[in-house]
């Protein structure tokens, strides 16, 4: 994102990793719908880009089997100043979370289980509607 | 017009598509006529709250009419980042 210009003065990323609070998780495994993955995350980057002064965001989001620890995905915008960065990496998350079509399942303590959406991740959604 | 199914969905289902011939004028008359077809779809459709639809891989809802639609897709609430 940075290679050859020097009019970014901020850059901020943010990575998601497989998380494994108690030990007991073997795996997680993304699954995702291929075409509309792709424009689904195009329609994220593009809005940010349209709300935000940026020079630049980047999207990468991962999927099948994943080890605790492992990242999951990653956003990142640049901008010349911090507030704009930051607020479309947040931005970006939030849709992530509930506008793109990713599903995780977990296999942890011999039980394999698909993750529920949180309530809050939608609510989050709301941070953002236009007023 | 295809339709797809994606995480427990596809898993109640037991597969991952269906081509389907239909005249049903929504998503939920598609989904009334899913249902009935199979206890396993009837299954899989059971709790409509937690289901969600894309038509032609946009996001959409239960009134949104299939005129000119090629590919739907039912999936649970996304839980990707």
């Amino acid at each position: 994102m940075r290679a050859g210009r020097v009019d970014i003065g901020a850059l901020v990323s943010f990575s998601g990793l497989v998380r494994d609070l108690d030990g007991s998780l073997n795996s997680m495994t993304l699954e995702h719908y291929p075409g509309m993955t792709e424009k689904a995350l195009q329609a994220i980057a593009d809005q940010a880009m349209e709300r935000w002064e940026l020079q630049d965001v980047l999207i990468i989001h991962r999927f099948g089997r994943l080890q605790p620890g492992a990242q999951i995905m990653m956003v990142a915008a640049a901008s010349a100043h911090r507030a704009s960065a930051f607020q479309a990496a947040d931005f970006m998350m939030d849709f992530l979370k509930s506008r793109a079509p990713f599903w995780k399942k977990e296999d942890a303590g011999g039980a394999v289980s698909w993750v529920d959406a949180r309530v809050e991740d939608e609510d989050a959604m709301g941070r953002w509607s236009k007023g | 017009m295809k339709v797809l199914y994606f995480a427990w969905l596809r898993e109640r289902i037991g597969q991952p598509f269906d081509e389907v011939e239909t005249q049903a004028v929504t998503v939920a008359d598609l989904v009334a006529e899913l249902a009935a077809r199979e206890p396993r779809y009837a299954a899989a459709f059971a709790d409509m709250s937690a289901v969600r639809v894309a038509l032609d891989q946009e996001l959409s809802d239960l009134e949104a009419p299939l005129a000119g639609v090629s590919e739907v897709a039912f999936f649970p609430p996304m839980t990707g980042g």
